[in-house]
């Protein structure tokens, strides 16, 4: 059967999270897709569009990556601007050709709306919507000394604070006789405003512009139909937006007065093979200016083209919570109580700045909107109340009023029904969130992981967490940051504690710092620490009984108790002898055999007793231990490379080697794996591991924080043609910031997802070095390479040592009497218990 | 009637490892005996064979207190074993056996049941 072709036109923030959806669903097979987009960048984050001027680039901002497109045979045509339809053909036409279709998805969004006011078209008359557009006012902010912005709602804010960062003294101009006339009432527009001018941005409300000429002491002059005028250098048009529907007008599908393509609860249009989402759409003669309801259709549309008509667009909560300008605002509902019958309660602290309105039903039992402005900590609680249609307390105003005025208590988490939406960006609810841990995730990261939470617009953050930590004490799991009861602390303090106090016992830190004898938790823990700070042999007397098992005897220990032996074998690369060597041994002790996935070979069934003989064995051959027991460096898996390789462009090998022999033996919160591949083709899947390196024409490019197993996450890109000298530096600093900051059994993957600030904070300490601690980063990595030893070879050459590892210590000549063994496929192999 | 014992040395106190255990051979099979300088008494024996995995692991664990008592991690499944009783902790229907340790000059020995021969000898 061919396949039939779908058509997405937009590549804004609704059509990519169409995309997400439709192709993670079983009819995205039948479909050839092609997505058009009329901006020459790939979908990014409009909402936080804004972190453009503070420093964000398109890469930061993006939505996917064209990797994604590519893997998924989206056919992706940028900078393309679709100019026609024609619906009876059912194609669709572009300044380059002309396409056919048998699904169509308009989601292309809406545009800024510019008043008709003479003039408007003059130079430095800006909109505030797409990069292009950010970029164009920075470029007219060079020279400018003031900015104007026309529009005093939410976006028209926004821009004003981008113009205050750009440098320039800041106006709003507004029509009505108050800011955020939507979302605000009389009383809070006039406290936001009185905060905003506090900021140094001048407000003009009820001013109506005439015209805009040319200025005399600045560029332009704004006249007023009062007569008055105001001269500034740039003007911003923030004055609504309007549904980018001109594609449909044209083509006959039915449009609102208004404007805005109708669309039914399926998100089709008046043409079933057209379809209609985010911004452009209108359905119920409302259009939606927010990006979750977006989403919401994108998800009703993926559903509906699966052939799933029980899921239905039903409308969407418009309810908004900002900083704006650093100022709290937030609307709720019906905040200007329109529901007929509807009560206010006011709370309004002006000498606190504080304006709080609650709108409530006529029987007093419900919340039906609310506005706050100045402090929005009222408002995840207050939303819960509407939103799920909990009952109010007796005395509702207490949900407003300060604590010291017998305010309630926020709404615990506890409180809110399984159906309550948390985040409304992905459609998370209470019960999706407890399914998750459920499922078992056991941190605030690997939910937001697994259900997206809080990966939109990031407004239900402290929600989530709250819900999070309630579900996990719930469960009995321990949301406190002590490591254990022996600790009142996190492993990062306690790193603290020892490098500022010079610790080097466990002994002397419990005694010091905590209570009891430790356990199976801490003790490790603090191993590990002492490890990374002072790098001792593990196996000295003080440090034996804290390691686990594995570390005790440098080997994993396997479900019959005996162990495997996993030598070093850097970038993968061996000599014949040595693989000789390998072989031999194995055969000897009759040792299972088994190449791994991190390029090298594992030798399982040894006793203990007979760990320290292999080892002499291997240890004479060259080996080194391999740190596979080890919360340390495992393997740098690299590509065969420019050696070899017709596409290779730098020796991924060599740097394998290189960078295995640098950081083997570090001990670190948790494992750490990397990678080296040398071109981009990435056959070493550096971009899987915590530290990948692929290789370009000019150098080398870092990913960080990537992870396989039990819960994948692609690295992100750290840092771009990197010399070899800055590559191992780069490494260096992240490694050992990781090693100080992480919790314990952390991988760099959670670590990275728990940062405060992210990849952004993460380069500025490491690539900028904000926090003035690289030197001594390096330093302390340095510190660790120069005392590197192989475990191995010290504990072979100790008799004392050695004692440890006998089975018995009374009858060396008694074999463990449980080990059962057979043979398959040619190897011996322990009998597997019939369950 | 309380079978017949006897105190079997077992090993002596240079072999034991401060805060962590050794595994010995006796004749009622393997015995993990624990050395807690910390603590009094400081001697404890359990058997070393891992009631979850069947497998002799368990002087090879972790030692330490959980709200005071004193227990091993089995270093397979990490479930704790109380060094007083053997009950788990986590499950307290399973239980490894408690064995009477106690030191004779240098000499550690533990109390097993005397086997045959002996008993009819003693
Ligand atoms: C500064 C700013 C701040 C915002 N803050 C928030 C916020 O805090 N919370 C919130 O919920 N929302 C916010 N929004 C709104 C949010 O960004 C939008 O709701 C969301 O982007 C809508 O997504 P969309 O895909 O419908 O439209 P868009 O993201 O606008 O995407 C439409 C795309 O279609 C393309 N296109 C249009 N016509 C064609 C054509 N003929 N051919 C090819 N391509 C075409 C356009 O170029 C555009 O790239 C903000 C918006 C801005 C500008
Ligand atoms: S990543 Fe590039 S250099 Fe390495 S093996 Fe693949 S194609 Fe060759
Ligand atoms: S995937 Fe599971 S079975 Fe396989 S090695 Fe890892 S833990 Fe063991
Ligand atoms: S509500 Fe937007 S991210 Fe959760």
């Amino acid at each position: 059967m061919s396949k039939k072709t779908l058509i997405v036109v937009g590549n804004g923030m609704v059509g990519h999270h169409f995309l997400e959806q439709f192709c993670a669903s079983p009819a995205a097979a039948d479909f050839e897709i092609i997505v058009f987009g009329e901006e020459k960048q790939l979908a990014y984050d409009r909402v936080h569009l804004s972190e453009y001027f503070g420093g964000s680039s398109h890469a930061d901002l993006a939505m996917g990556t064209l990797e994604w497109y590519t893997e998924q045979g989206i056919q992706l045509h940028l900078n393309e601007q679709v100019t026609g339809i024609n619906r009876e053909n059912r194609t669709l036409e572009t300044p380059r050709g002309s396409y056919r279709y048998d699904e169509l998805v308009l989601a292309t969004g809406s545009y800024p709306f510019v008043p008709p006011i003479k003039g408007n078209d003059r130079p430095h008359c800006l909109v505030y919507r797409t990069l292009d557009d950010l970029d164009a006012i920075r470029a007219s902010s060079e020279g400018a000394r003031t900015g104007v912005v026309v529009g005093g709602g939410l976006l028209g804010l926004e821009a004003a604070n981008a113009l205050k960062s750009l440098g320039l003294e800041a106006h709003v101009v507004e029509f009505a006789p108050r800011l955020m006339p939507v979302q605000l009432d009389a009383d809070g527009g006039a406290l936001l405003r009185h905060k905003i001018e506090e900021l140094g941005v001048q407000v003009h409300t009820e001013k109506a512009t005439t015209a805009i000429t040319e200025g005399e002491d600045a560029r332009l002059r704004m006249n007023f139909s009062d007569e008055s005028f105001l001269e500034t250098d740039l003007i911003v048009f923030s004055a609504g937006i309007r549904p980018q529907d001109a594609l449909a007008r044209a083509s006959g599908l039915e449009i609102g007065e208004r404007g805005g393509i109708v669309i039914d609860n399926h998100c089709t249009t008046s043409d079933p093979h057209v379809h209609a989402i985010g911004e452009c759409a209108l359905w119920e003669q409302k259009i939606f200016g927010l990006v979750a309801p977006g989403y919401t259709m994108a998800r009703t549309l993926s559903s509906a083209l699966n052939g799933d008509r029980d899921t239905a667009f039903t409308g969407a909560d418009m309810s908004t919570k900002l900083k704006l300008l650093g100022v709290d605002v937030g609307s709720i509902g019906d905040a200007h109580a329109q529901t007929p019958g509807a009560r206010n309660i006011r709370f309004n602290d002006e000498q606190a700045g504080h304006y709080r309105r609650m709108v409530i039903s006529e029987d007093g039992k419900t919340l039906l909107g609310a506005i706050l402005v100045g402090d929005n900590s009222h408002y995840d609680t207050l939303l819960q109340y509407a939103l799920n249609g909990i009952t109010l307390p007796e005395n509702p105003e207490t949900l407003i009023l300060p604590e010291s005025q017998g305010g309630a208590p926020a709404l615990g988490p506890d409180a809110l029904p399984e159906t309550a939406s948390i985040c409304s960006c992905h459609n998370v609810t209470k019960g999706d969130i407890c399914g998750a841990i459920d499922a078992g995730c056991s941190d605030l990261g690997s939910v937001k992981a697994e259900t997206k939470a809080s990966t939109g617009c990031g407004g239900c953050t402290a929600l989530l967490k709250n819900v999070v930590d309630s579900e996990l004490e719930k469960r009995g799991v321990e949301v406190s940051k002590d490591l254990c009861e022996h600790f009142p602390y996190s492993r990062q303090e306690l790193f603290h504690l020892v490098k500022v106090n010079g610790i080097r016992t466990f002994r002397t830190l419990i005694s010091q710092h905590g209570k009891g004898h430790g356990c199976d938790i801490c003790k490790p823990a603090v191993a590990s620490i002492l490890a990374t700070c002072w790098n001792e042999h593990i196996l000295a007397t003080d440090h034996v009984p804290l390691q686990d098992t594995n570390d005790t005897f440098m080997a994993n220990m396997q479900k019959n108790g005996t162990y495997s032996i996993v030598p070093r074998i850097p970038g993968g690369e061996i000599t014949p002898d040595k693989l000789i060597v390998l072989g031999e041994v194995a055969k000897e002790y009759d040792l299972y055999t088994k190449i791994t996935g991190g390029q090298r070979v594992d030798l399982f069934g040894a006793t203990l007793s007979q760990l320290p003989e292999i080892w002499e064995k291997l240890i004479a051959a060259g080996f080194e231990t391999g740190h596979a027991y080890g919360k340390s460096l495992r393997t740098v898996k690299s590509c065969v490379g420019n050696t070899w390789c017709r596409y290779g462009v730098q020796d991924s090998v060599g740097m394998a080697i290189r960078l295995e022999d640098r950081y083997k033996g570090l001990r670190a919160p948790h494992k750490v794996k990397m990678a080296v591949s040398g071109c981009t083709r990435e056959c070493a899947e550096a971009q899987s591991k915590d530290f990948g390196v692929i290789a370009t024409e000019n150098g080398w490019n870092l990913y960080v924080c990537g992870n396989g197993g039990m819960r994948p996450r692609h690295a992100d890109l750290f840092a771009t043609d990197l010399s070899d000298e800055e590559l191992i530096r780069t490494i260096d600093r992240v490694v050992m910031f990781y090693v100080r900051t992480a919790d314990r059994l952390q991988r760099t993957s959670v670590w990275m997802e728990n940062l405060e600030g992210g990849l952004e904070y993460l380069k500025q300490v490491v690539l900028e070095d904000s926090l003035g601690i690289g030197a001594e980063l390096e330093e302390h990595m340095e510190g660790i390479v120069g005392t590197y030893q192989c475990e191995w070879k010290t504990a072979v050459e100790d008799p004392e040592k050695r004692k440890r590892f006998r089975e018995f210590v009374n009858a060396p000549s008694q074999c463990d009497p449980v080990q059962e063994w057979t043979v398959e496929r040619g190897q011996r192999r322990p009998v597997l218990e019939s369950a | 009637m309380k079978p017949r014992t006897r105190w079997e040395a077992v090993c002596t106190v240079d072999d034991l490892v401060p805060e962590s255990g050794i595994a010995v051979w006796t004749e009622e099979g393997p015995v993990a005996v624990f050395y807690l300088p910390h603590r009094l008494p400081a001697l404890f024996a359990i058997s070393h064979t891992d009631p979850f995995s069947g497998a002799n692991v368990l002087a090879r664990g972790i030692t330490g207190d959980l709200k005071g008592e004193p227990v091993v991690a089995s270093p397979l499944y990490k479930q704790h074993f109380s060094l007083l009783t053997g009950v788990c902790l986590e499950d307290d229907t399973v239980r490894v056996k408690t064995y009477p340790v106690l030191l004779d000059g240098n000499q550690i020995r533990l109390e097993v049941r005397a086997n045959q021969r002996e008993s009819i000898a003693a």
